[in-house]
């Protein structure tokens, strides 16, 4: 019996063909995760495409990666379009990608903007519920994971502002399944214990579906409700999170939370001190503005010379009494003048010089004086003035 | 008398000492008021720096396994 062995590269070639020929393979569209991702320097690339249990190579020509609108890589999921053949001289089969999507975005995509819009009308993205970070807090609450960059970051930054603070991390996973319920219940917790004046909740960059925690709404309420106030920090400075909008205050990088969270002491202390230096610098005005009021004061007259003002009213009084004084004399003249006059006119005319001349006044009983005899009556009782005293009469 | 770190409201008080030094520099308080004042501010100003002097250094992670929390020290890991 002779054999008639065919080469290994009329097999693959017989192989190829036979793919090649077959409609379904020649145009798929094939989903799964990217591994073993390499971007050559020739400008194609070479990567695996798996699932759970299998896997296939994959080439993407430079003809066709430069229309991807985004850079592939491990982990990511997508969908290709592309067709099945053979590499013949490694006899393997693989997928010529021509075109290439993440999957899985749309709908990612489709469920935030829903959120978003559901939450906005909900309020709960109001400013006016939006709570102001404190000043100086006494300890930062950080949520976030217990290894990698972000807590290190937070660590750092806040240590060198301040290097007194308190930082109390509460590890949770920032991606995955069940992040979202460890993240709200970390805040709730923090919460309900009162263990943190001001929190912060991120993580690093990644992409939408690792950040996709701090989209979920079980999250975005935690947030809405905490009564610490939230510093959120999740990606980089272009990824915006549910999270993001919710919280009190949104962080552009985990480093700029903590930034945000504590104050610089140094700053601080500076402040302190100038107000030291501003109380001191009043007073000092006062005291000066005070002394010159004084001085001002005390160079006046009064002050110069107190007797002399004291000394012009005793003049003044001197003057006063001296003319009271002189009006008094005057008067006291006028009027005794004027009595002796009185006196000698009142003497001419003296009903007791007539009296002497032997005249007599009779007067009744009332000391009327009676001027005619029909003024009297029998037994009337009268009194009879002479000049040298009076007697009673009575008429017979 | 020793202050009580609680009873410092930080904020609270950044705000006081801007309000003194205002009143202070207007210069309208008698003087015996504005030595009053200017004692307040020192002292405010004083507390403020023991509280920040006074709060000590602190990173702590909370481990919470589900019925209990403890608390212990940090160390962030090198990478």
């Amino acid at each position: 019996m002779e054999y008639n062995p065919i080469t290994v590269t009329d097999l693959n070639k017989y192989i190829k063909s036979k793919i090649d020929s077959d409609e379904m393979l020649n145009s798929v569209l094939v989903k799964g995760e990217i591994s073993n991702f390499k971007n050559h320097y020739t400008g194609h690339m070479y990567f695996t495409l798996k699932d759970e249990n299998s896997l296939i190579k994959c080439v993407m020509f430079k003809s066709y990666t430069t229309h991807l609108s985004f850079m592939p890589k491990d982990g990511m999921k997508v969908i290709i379009l592309g067709s099945v053949s053979v590499f013949e001289r490694d006899g393997v089969y693989q997928i010529y990608a021509k075109a290439m999507k993440q999957d899985g975005l749309g709908s990612l995509y489709e469920a935030y903007e829903k959120l978003k819009a559901k939450l906005s009308a909900e309020g709960l993205f109001d400013e006016s519920h939006k709570q102001k970070i404190p000043f100086m807090p006494k300890t930062i609450g950080v949520l976030t994971s217990n290894t990698g960059a972000v807590i290190r970051d937070i660590i750092n930054v806040s240590t060198r502002r301040n290097p007194n603070v308190h930082i109390r991390l509460y590890p949770v996973p920032v991606q995955g399944a069940g992040a979202a319920e460890k993240i709200a219940e970390g805040i709730e917790f923090m919460n309900k214990n009162n263990l943190a004046d001001v929190l912060i909740i991120g993580r690093g960059g990644g992409s939408l579906e690792d950040l996709w925690p701090f989209n979920e709404e079980i999250v975005a309420r935690a947030i809405y409700n905490s009564k610490i106030p939230i510093i959120s920090a999740v990606g980089h400075e272009t990824d915006f999170t549910i999270a993001d909008f919710v919280a009190d205050l949104r962080a552009p990088t985990p480093s700029a939370a903590a930034e945000l969270a504590v104050a610089n002491i140094d700053d601080v202390k500076n402040t302190l001190f100038l107000y030291n230096t501003r109380y001191k610098n009043a007073l000092k005005k006062k005291l000066q503005v005070m002394r010159l009021a004084f001085e001002k004061c005390m160079a006046r007259q009064a002050f110069k010379n107190p007797t002399q003002k004291i000394n012009e009213q005793y003049m003044v009084i001197d003057m006063k009494v001296k003319a009271m004084q002189n009006k008094i004399q005057l008067k006291l003249k006028e009027e005794r003048t004027k009595f002796v006059k009185q006196v000698s006119k009142l003497d001419s005319l003296s009903p007791l010089k007539t009296l002497l001349r032997g005249y007599s006044i009779v007067t009744d009983k009332n000391d009327k004086i009676i001027k005619s005899v029909n003024d009297l009556k029998e037994n009337q009782d009268i009194n009879i003035r002479l000049s040298d005293g009076e007697k009673q009469a009575r008429i017979l | 008398m020793e202050e009580k770190k609680e009873d410092l409201n930080f904020e609270d008080a950044m705000k006081q000492l801007e309000e003194i030094a205002n009143v202070l520099e207007n210069g309208n308080l008698s003087l015996d008021e504005s030595v009053k004042k200017f004692e307040e501010g020192m002292k405010l100003s004083k507390k403020c720096n023991n509280f920040l002097d006074q709060a000590e250094k602190k990173i702590t992670m909370l481990i919470n396994n589900g019925d209990e929390v403890k608390e212990e020290d940090f160390v962030p890991k090198e990478d």
